[in-house]
């Protein structure tokens, strides 16, 4: 049975291996490869996206636990990349390789979402299953916080 | 099998790789072992003249300017986070005086003969090509300008450029570069030396504040295109396992498992490497799908029976043992001043201390990724690497094809920090797909292949000692146990060669008369690779821990008695201490101690030394490295074994600064990427294979570990200066600055890296 969930507010549906994870299913079947593969394991946060507005990491979630949901990728948080936390990270200038950033960015936003005005210690709890590399922690949490509007 | 049969008659990878491949190791290994000697009437060569290809300066190779005024700036060196895409681009916009709001970039293939050296390593990119880019741009603008005289039919000499027009003032009129680019295009470049450059005080990007880098945009919405992302109509994708240990063989396998595995194409096997390992793939077996995830799965399912390797009996708590003791005897002695032994035998007060560091794994956050497309007379990559044009000419050889037959598009890097210098990766692909008759095979590194099978940082052990009979030492000896880079390139390299220990051995600027520097046996049972700052690494950690030590010892204030043993301010011919300088002009590079010193009080100014905190301790170290002069001071404290970096700063002189901000942030990642060395960084051995898989037991930085505060101080800033590097120097100074702050803190001296649960033991 074919598996239905909507990508980005499209309705899709998806026929093969049902314990494939949606991070395969986005990169490999749909055309979205701006979310990350960096582990395969929850260990990273590369793959990050959001279920139904809930930050998950897609490399950990298979199609058949995907059923129904709405999934939104990076490719679908705004229209012209204007998101405010997409906007803040440009601002100040957060990526380095950039290649973690979409799943900061979607960790991002789900932080915002449940606490618009994060503390020191929420971001860092909330982030801290998001892995970078090149060590851009600092202005993540400057951008994270200039998003929120709160004082750097 | 017979896609392995088809490939029995793959060749060795042999010597025409080597001296190549070399290349990109770092510019010391040029001089250490691959170029003829020079003729004695010969001027040396230096910096971006004694890279392979060489430089190019011509604007039509580098810039196009769209009748719309659109300016498209080819970028052809690697860009894995330094920034240089925007970096080059502003250098060219500046001269040009191009609005940046209209400047795209697009980035070149692998096409030395076009566009000069591509090899991205070495912290060279904006030493060597800031000035050809400034003349690229300036150049453009005299064309634009010549372009503007005729058509308004006015002396060029009255006409002036910038904000994307040319103008006449006299008469009022300007005209939008996009208006000359037809007309321009059809004019001769300017011979180099008519070509003039901007005053410095005219520019308005280079060394300026608030300049946003153009690839934030896609870097923030999923649609910049890294290795990982790239496609091929009709690809199939790749999942290859690999002997667990290096030099372990095939002997037989069994692939009815994997070969149930739903979307699964194929199952072949992969040549075998000769030694030395150079950039060959290591051989294993490779599983072909329809998708990332089936070939993944079914590789799971292989099942494989590994030759025994000379390697097999690899073990770094053995080796680590090993290695202590010959640090503790005389070794083979590679420099020496004066008479340091005798003097140390004379010495009423020694001082000595060991240090060790393990191996590390790059784990860039995109694993190595490409996909290639091979039918045996062509081939074409798309890849993640710092060297398109090294890789163009490795996949030439190993496939015996004329260099114009191979093509490689360079995506970005989702970090590179060396491990995406050596191609193994994407020889990998261009096999398997040779063997699939041309099927473009895409192949994604999973973690575990990554950590399980890279090219690992060195291992060392460190002594150091010193006499301390008057304050400061007289006589200092370093002895080190190593094993070299060049064991992957050469076989019989048993220690660590010349061009490493030019990377603060020889050449750290301390004020004292006797120094002898001594390397003891180290086989290498890995593919030892360089990994962002190289030997800078350890040998920084333990000449400034050590350099700390004497301090205490010495019952002085840490940062004072640095500065101390740095001495007076001097200019230091590198050639006087037996240095190449990494290839560059001693003359334009030479050591001064007085831009070390300048760090050093730059940091401690900013961590405000002196400072008293209960419970806080504050430690600083500095290094020169990639010709730069870099100093990192911490204030942390521990509480019940848990370490907390409540500040760091971090100070560089660089010598002309370019893109300040992207300076800033390369700091910034050298901080947190040597926190994350110094804390848990560590690959071992069991057994000959790697112990380590992914990032629960390979742990790196997190931002709940990020400094609570952190400062960069640009020093020194001089559009005039010669620049130096940036994207390595920053993170030699970590590691040493933090144990040094962790002593102060509680007194517990860390000798052994990483510190990992030292701290929570008594
Ligand atoms: S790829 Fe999903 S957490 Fe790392
Ligand atoms: S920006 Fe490179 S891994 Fe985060």
């Amino acid at each position: 049975m074919a598996i239905t969930l909507k990508v980005n507010g499209k309705e899709q549906s998806y026929a093969g291996d049902p314990d494939m994870p949606l991070l395969w299913y986005l990169r490999d079947e749909a055309g979205l490869p701006g979310t990350k593969f960096g582990c395969g394991k929850a260990l990273c946060g590369a793959c990050t996206v959001h279920l139904d507005g809930t930050a998950v990491r897609s490399c950990q979630t298979p199609m058949s636990a995907a059923a129904g949901f709405s999934v939104t990728t990076i490719e679908g948080l705004s229209d012209h990349g204007d998101h405010p936390v997409q906007r803040a990270w440009q601002e100040v200038g957060v990526p380095q390789c950039g290649y973690c950033q979409p799943g900061q960015i979607m960790s991002a936003v789900a932080l915002l979402a449940s606490t618009p005005k994060p503390t020191d210690a929420d971001i860092d709890s909330a982030m801290s299953g998001n892995i970078c590399r090149c060590g851009t922690y600092d202005r993540i949490r400057k951008a994270i916080k200039r998003a929120a509007g709160v004082a750097a | 099998m017979n896609a392995a049969a088809k490939m029995s008659d793959l060749v060795k990878v042999g010597p025409v790789l080597s001296r190549r491949m070399m290349l990109g190791a770092g510019s010391g290994l040029v001089l250490a072992l691959s170029l003829p000697a020079r003729a004695a009437d010969a001027p040396p060569k230096y910096g971006r003249d004694a890279q392979e290809q060489g430089w190019r300066d011509d604007p039509r190779i580098f810039v196009a300017l769209a009748p719309d005024g659109t300016v498209t700036i080819t970028c052809h060196r690697a860009e894995m986070g330094q920034g240089i895409r925007s970096s080059l681009a502003m250098v060219i916009a500046d001269e040009l005086g191009a609005d940046w709001a209209r400047v795209r970039l697009t980035q070149a293939d692998g096409d030395e003969e076009r566009y000069g050296n591509q090899n991205t390593d070495g912290s060279r990119s904006m030493r060597h090509w800031l000035l050809p880019m400034r003349r690229c741009g300036a150049a453009m603008r005299m064309m634009l300008e010549q372009a503007a005289a005729a058509q308004l039919g006015v002396p060029a000499a009255e006409l002036s450029s910038g904000g994307h027009k040319v103008s006449h003032a006299k008469s009022g009129r300007s005209v939008d570069y996009g208006a000359l680019a037809t007309a321009a295009a059809k004019l001769a470049v300017p011979p180099r030396d008519l070509v003039k450059l901007k005053d410095d005080s005219a520019l308005g990007m280079v060394g300026q504040e608030g300049i946003r880098s153009l690839d934030f945009a896609a870097m923030t919405t999923g649609t910049a295109q890294y290795g990982i992302d790239a496609t091929m109509p009709g690809m199939v994708f790749a999942a290859v396992a690999r002997p667990p240990v290096l030099g372990s063989k095939v002997v037989s396998f069994d692939a009815s498992a994997a070969k149930a595995v739903a979307g699964v194409i194929d199952v072949i096997e992969l040549p075998a490497p000769v030694t030395p390992p150079m950039f060959q793939p290591l051989g294993g077996v490779a599983v072909i799908a329809r998708n990332s995830w089936a070939a993944m799965k079914a590789r799971d399912a292989l099942k494989i029976e590994w030759s025994a390797s000379p390697h097999d009996s690899y073990d770094s708590v053995t080796y680590r043992a090993r290695s202590l003791e010959l640090a503790r005897q005389p070794g083979e002695v590679h420099r020496s001043r004066g008479d340091t032994t005798g003097v140390l035998a004379k010495s009423a007060k020694r001082i000595s201390a060991e240090y060790s560091a393990p191996h590390i794994a790059h784990a860039t956050m995109e694993p190595p990724a490409a996909v290639v497309k091979c039918d045996g007379t062509s081939c074409e990559a798309i890849a993640c690497v710092q060297a398109p044009g090294g890789t163009r000419d490795m996949l030439g050889a190993m496939l015996k094809l004329d260099k114009s037959k191979v093509t490689v598009h360079q995506t970005l890097l989702g970090g590179g920090f060396g491990r995406k210098s050596k191609p193994d990766f994407v020889a990998e692909a261009a096999l398997l797909s040779r063997s699939l008759n041309g099927t473009p095979v895409k192949i994604v590194w999973s973690r575990e292949d990554d950590i399980r099978h890279g090219y690992y940082h060195t291992t060392s052990v460190q002594r150091l000692e010193a006499n301390l009979d008057s304050g400061v030492p007289t006589a200092w000896l370093h002895r080190i146990v190593s094993p070299s880079i060049v064991s992957i390139f050469a076989d019989g390299i048993t220690r660590e060669q010349g061009w490493e220990l030019e990377m603060g051995p020889i050449n750290t600027p301390f004020a004292i008369p006797n120094l002898q520097v001594e390397t003891g046996e180290a086989i290498a049972h890995a593919r030892i690779g360089w990994f962002r700052s190289v030997y800078n690494i350890p040998h920084a950690f333990a000449i400034q821990s050590f350099a700390a030590e004497l301090a205490h010892a010495a019952g002085q204030d840490q940062k004072d008695y640095l500065l101390r043993l740095i001495g007076p301010d001097r200019v230091i011919d590198p050639r006087t201490l037996g240095d190449t300088n990494g290839s560059e002009d001693p003359d334009l590079y030479p050591i001064d101690t007085k831009r070390l010193k300048g760090v050093v009080e730059a940091a401690a100014a900013g961590i405000g030394w002196g400072r008293k905190k209960k419970g806080w301790g504050y430690g600083i170290a500095c290094h020169r490295s990639f010709l730069a002069y870099t100093a990192v001071a911490f204030a942390v404290s521990v509480d019940k074994g848990k370490l907390t970096v409540h500040r760091a700063d971090i100070a560089i002189d660089c010598g002309a600064q370019v893109n300040l901000d992207r300076i800033r942030a390369q700091m910034e990642g050298a901080v947190m990427m040597g926190l994350s060395l110094a804390l848990t960084g560590e690959i071992s051995f069991k057994k000959g294979a790697v112990e380590q898989g992914s990032f629960d037991d390979y742990p790196v930085l997190r931002i709940d570990g990020a400094p609570r505060e952190l400062a960069v101080h640009l020093v020194g800033q001089n559009l005039k200066a010669p620049p130096s590097g940036v994207g390595e120097p920053g993170l030699p100074p970590v590691a040493p600055a933090l144990c040094n702050a962790i002593f102060a803190a509680t007194g517990k001296r860390i000798r052994d890296l990483p510190i990992r649960d030292q701290l929570s033991k008594a």
